[in-house]
């Protein structure tokens, strides 16, 4: 493969056009980091395990270090930066501070996706069901209990705005 | 002692906020994305560093040829160890106090012989990270492979092969321990005792934002600036400075978000040395950002300890005397400037330290081996020392038929008997392990849950229970690193300063990395000087702005720096009452600081805001006496001085299930109670201690960086070294028992290490509990299910 190849893309980014030339092999963390200055997603161990630059495409929750960003031609991406600021992951955000269900923060993008996700597929207030649920995204300062705690709220909410 | 007589009347003001769980105020920012990690940062003209590393753990290296990576897109530099020979002088990991401790000098990049694999050998500096990548592939090494040292006790054998030709053996250092006597009490018949060996498997810290470095240099200044992610700016400043040879003062280290450290990121590492080094050459900044394979190949591993010990208890249950030798494999080098040595010099004198002891025998040898280098990672020494003890102990209780709780109540050190020295010379002092025995047993329900496990074991799964008593190393005193010559501070400093508008603005040396640092700086600066918290501002992390100091390790962020900030806003608040007592015409003894106001003290009358008085100070003086100059800004540094640490306690205990057919461990409940002294924010310590025990969970049942016996590293990412995830841990329940410091005003102690100092052993003692009945035991860690089953004797060993 020639490495200098590029291909031209267009994708949509938390509710914003984009028109760009990438080389072939950028994967889309590095292009969202990289050319659009998104830094809130994070780049942990390039291979899927540990959830850091978990991001939307095209409604579903993946990881930005498995995909090229040529193949996001088309697409339509949220970011953190992107959940942050439509409000969409708001509740999850307010319950994160309040349990304190972060550290350093360097897990907490991607674990808001998959929280998020978690909550938008009904996901419900049942603790083993939530550790499952984001047991592919690591946190090592943690040790998740405050995360469960944090989405177990935010899906108690829920659960009780629907009864009504 | 010194602030024995303080008033503690500091914590019951109105706006104390010590004791509360105040939320982190950061938080807000790192949930939405805009966290500033140092990868975050693109420079003008920055360019990126990427290493070739050694495939060999020992090889000669013959010839480098960096010609075709040099011609490759995007090249800007490649550098070989000789390159860097005359721009940097090589560090040595040696203490003085570590009597005996050698180790050769190192240099950024190997020259002549690579020592572990993944050791850095060549660096391309490039337009991109991809393009540096590109070239590493094509920079083309000869070697000349050499037989590799892995194995800590073989490394000693006299056939064994020496890795620094320079000595005579393998051996770093050796360290001898003994109080009483030890033999009789071994030889005495009337007495059981028990002997294990230990294994703990190698692992390491997997923060998950990497090593990371940014470093930019300006050549007509002469100035250097480091973007860090790491624990200790100060420390890294002198580093600098002294191998660079540049002045202190020309070198500006800026740590902003930092994603996990937990001891890894507070040594000196040949790839960042080198990425300085790049910078200053090249004259632009240089980017290095480790990637996950070289984290685990290059970033501190820790433990490694082979360990024969034994422990004879009289058949009443009192220890009568505890002996154990440790051999500790630590890499090619002690590590730079901390040493590799305080693992196993902390495990010699921790060891039993819970407990009244006073025949105790302990060998430590500290030997070179060709892996990655081993250094202070959490809680160093302490899950080693605790798991020793404390498995020893439970097994002894086993044999004399003795429940675990009560022989721990037959041994502890008792909670009035404070000051103590223990046999091996440690200072303890406010500590209150029997309390915080009875306080688990209450917690965990301890009889209850033995009367369910008597009636649970029936068929391939078996539960067992463990417990811990234990102490943690905290706020150390100069004793630890200074005095041996290391360049690292081990008091902090805190500057307070009052605005025109009333606000607090505090900088201080010690160093966020999510724990919690900068909140509980404002916590403590608002309570004690009289503002609301939201009206104070923290700055960290960064060595332009804030006073000389340690940083965070060793559990010492709120006890050492927490108490400069309280002394720094005490001496502000008396500062700002003269003046105000001036402008009100009234005396400063009677005045008081609440809510942003000054106030009479007698009545609470509010008297004038913060708000104007700053704008009197600093907008109408003339106001003021013409003799009459205010400051508002106090700084106030602090170190312990009466010990050379400050002991913290805990006990532990955790519910385990094994299955005997799958020999998989699953942990189903945890519980702890700690004593760190005055609590600052419950939620911060509840969650420091919660992660630390998941970490001392993975230490003892997942994690480790498995080597051949080549030496080469097998598991080198993070799908095959395994990390706690969230669905395999527990939830976590924590009880506390606040025994002050004397040490300070503020009492704190710290907490940061506790979890991961005594989890494992709780664990290790819950497998043996629930493998007892079938004459099974594990004394290696991590206890994966293939060990279990070794254990067991269902497959082979």
């Amino acid at each position: 493969m020639n490495h200098a190849q590029q291909v031209d893309i267009e994708l949509i980014v938390n509710h914003e056009k984009i028109n760009c030339r990438v080389p072939v092999r950028v994967n889309l963390v590095d292009f969202l980091r990289n050319e659009l200055g998104l830094t809130g997603s994070h780049v942990g161990c390039e291979q899927g395990v540990c959830g850091a630059c978990t991001v939307e495409v095209d409604g579903t929750m993946v990881r930005g270090c498995l995909m090229l960003a040529a193949q996001a031609d088309g697409s339509t991406v949220n970011t953190i930066e992107g959940f942050a600021e439509s409000g969409r992951a708001g509740h999850l955000q307010q319950a994160f501070a309040t349990h304190n269900a972060l550290q350093c923060g360097f897990c907490t993008p991607g674990m808001l996706a998959s929280a998020l996700e978690y909550l938008e597929q009904g996901g419900v207030a049942d603790r083993a069901a939530i550790r499952q649920h984001i047991s592919g995204n690591y946190c090592r300062c943690t040790g998740y209990q405050a995360i469960v705690d944090a989405i177990e709220e935010v899906a108690g909410q829920t659960e009780t705005t629907d009864g009504q | 002692m010194a602030n024995k007589n303080a008033p503690l009347h500091l914590f019951d003001r109105p706006n104390s906020y010590i004791g509360q769980s105040v939320p982190r105020p950061e938080a807000h920012n790192l949930l939405a994305g805009r966290g500033q990690y140092v990868d975050d940062l693109q420079l003008p003209r920055m360019l990126h560093a990427a290493f070739l590393r050694s495939p060999y753990a020992h090889a000669d290296i013959l010839t480098i040829d960096t010609t075709a990576a040099a011609d490759s897109a995007g090249v800007v530099a490649v550098y070989s160890g000789a390159d860097f020979a005359d721009q940097v002088t090589p560090w040595v990991g040696e203490l003085t106090h570590l009597t005996g401790l050698r180790s050769p000098p190192q240099m950024p990049l190997a020259i002549d012989t690579a020592t572990w694999q993944g050791e850095p050998v060549a660096m391309v500096v490039a337009s991109s990270r991809a393009l540096a990548e590109d070239a590493c592939a094509l920079i083309d090494v000869q070697y000349q492979p050499r037989e590799a040292v892995c194995d800590p006790v073989a490394a000693l054998l006299p056939e064994s092969p020496v890795i620094h030709s320079e000595y005579k053996n393998n051996l770093a250092w050796e360290r001898d321990v003994t109080a009483g006597d030890v033999e009789p009490a071994f030889a005495d018949p009337a007495n059981t005792v028990v002997e294990q060996v230990l294994r703990f498997g190698r692992h390491t810290g997997v923060t998950l934002e990497p090593r990371s470095s940014v470093v930019e240099f300006n050549p007509a200044e002469q100035t250097l600036t480091y973007h860090y992610s790491g624990q200790a700016p100060h420390m890294m400043q002198a580093v600098l400075a002294k191998h660079m040879q540049l002045p202190e003062e020309n070198i500006r280290i800026i740590a902003r978000d930092v994603g996990g450290s937990f001891g890894i990121k507070i040594h000196t590492y040949g790839d960042d040395i080198a990425t300085a080094l790049a910078a200053r050459l090249l004259a632009r900044p240089v980017k290095f950002i480790a990637d996950r394979l070289e984290s685990f190949a290059s970033d501190i591993h820790a433990r490694d300890h082979h360990i024969k010990a034994r422990l004879a208890v009289t058949s009443d249950g009192t220890i009568a005397a505890l002996q154990m030798y440790d051999y500790t494999g630590i890499g090619p080098y002690s590590m730079y400037p901390r040493t590799s040595a305080i693992e196993c010099n902390q495990i010699l004198n921790l060891t039993g330290a819970p407990y009244k002891i006073e025949n105790y025998h302990a060998n430590g040898k500290v030997v070179f081996q060709n892996k990655n280098m081993m250094c202070q990672y959490r809680a160093v020494g302490h899950p080693v020392a605790m798991a020793v003890a404390d498995s020893l102990l439970e097994q002894a209780a086993r044999e004399i038929k003795m429940d675990v709780v009560e022989i721990r109540r037959r041994n502890l050190i008792e909670d009035n008997a404070y000051p103590v020295v223990s046999a091996t010379g440690m200072k303890f002092a406010d500590l209150s392990h029997q309390q915080a025995l009875e306080r688990l047993v209450e917690l965990m329900q301890y009889e209850k849950l033995r009367k369910q496990q008597s009636t649970a074991n029936e068929n391939s799964i078996r539960t067992g229970i463990g417990l811990v008593s234990m102490v943690e190393v905290t706020n150390p005193s100069p004793m630890f690193y200074g005095i041996g010559g290391a360049p690292i501070s081990a008091q902090d400093g805190a500057t307070v300063r009052m605005d025109a508008a009333g606000a607090l603005h505090v900088s201080c040396s010690i160093t966020e990395q999510g724990q919690g640092t900068n909140t509980i700086i404002a916590q403590v600066a608002a309570g004690v000087f009289g503002v609301d918290i939201k009206r104070v501002k923290v700055t960290t992390g960064d060595t332009a702005t804030t006073p000389y100091g340690g940083g965070t390790w060793a559990s010492r962020g709120a006890g050492i720096g927490g108490e400069a900030v309280l002394l720094a806003a005490d001496a502000l608040k008396q500062q700002v009452l003269e003046v105000a007592a001036i402008v009100l015409q009234s005396n400063a003894d009677s005045l008081d600081i609440s809510q942003g106001n000054v106030i009479d003290k007698s009545d609470s009358a509010q008297r004038m805001s913060l708000d104007e008085l700053g704008k009197l100070v600093y907008y109408r003086g003339s106001e003021l006496p013409a003799e009459v100059q205010p400051e508002f800004v106090a700084t106030r540094h602090f170190r312990v001085s009466d010990f050379p640490f400050v002991f913290t306690n805990g006990a532990m205990a955790a519910q385990v299930e094994v299955d005997t057919d799958t020999g998989i461990v699953k942990v189903l409940d945890f519980w702890v109670v700690e004593d760190c002294g005055r609590v600052i924010n419950p939620k911060l310590v509840d969650e420091q201690i919660r992660g630390g025990v998941v970490q001392g969970i993975g230490g003892a049942l997942f994690e480790e960086c498995l080597y051949s016996d080549d030496g080469q590293l097998l598991n080198a990412t993070m799908a095959d070294y395994l990390v706690p995830m969230a669905g395999e841990m527990p939830d976590i329940h924590i009880a506390h028992i606040e025994t002050p410091t004397s040490t300070s005003t503020l009492g704190a102690k710290g907490a940061g290490e506790a979890g991961t100092g005594g989890a494992p052993a709780a664990i290790l003692n819950a497998i043996n509990d629930a493998l007892a009945p079938l004459g099974a035991s594990i004394h290696t860690m991590p206890a994966t299910p293939e060990r279990i089953l070794q254990a067991l004797g269902e497959v082979p060993t």
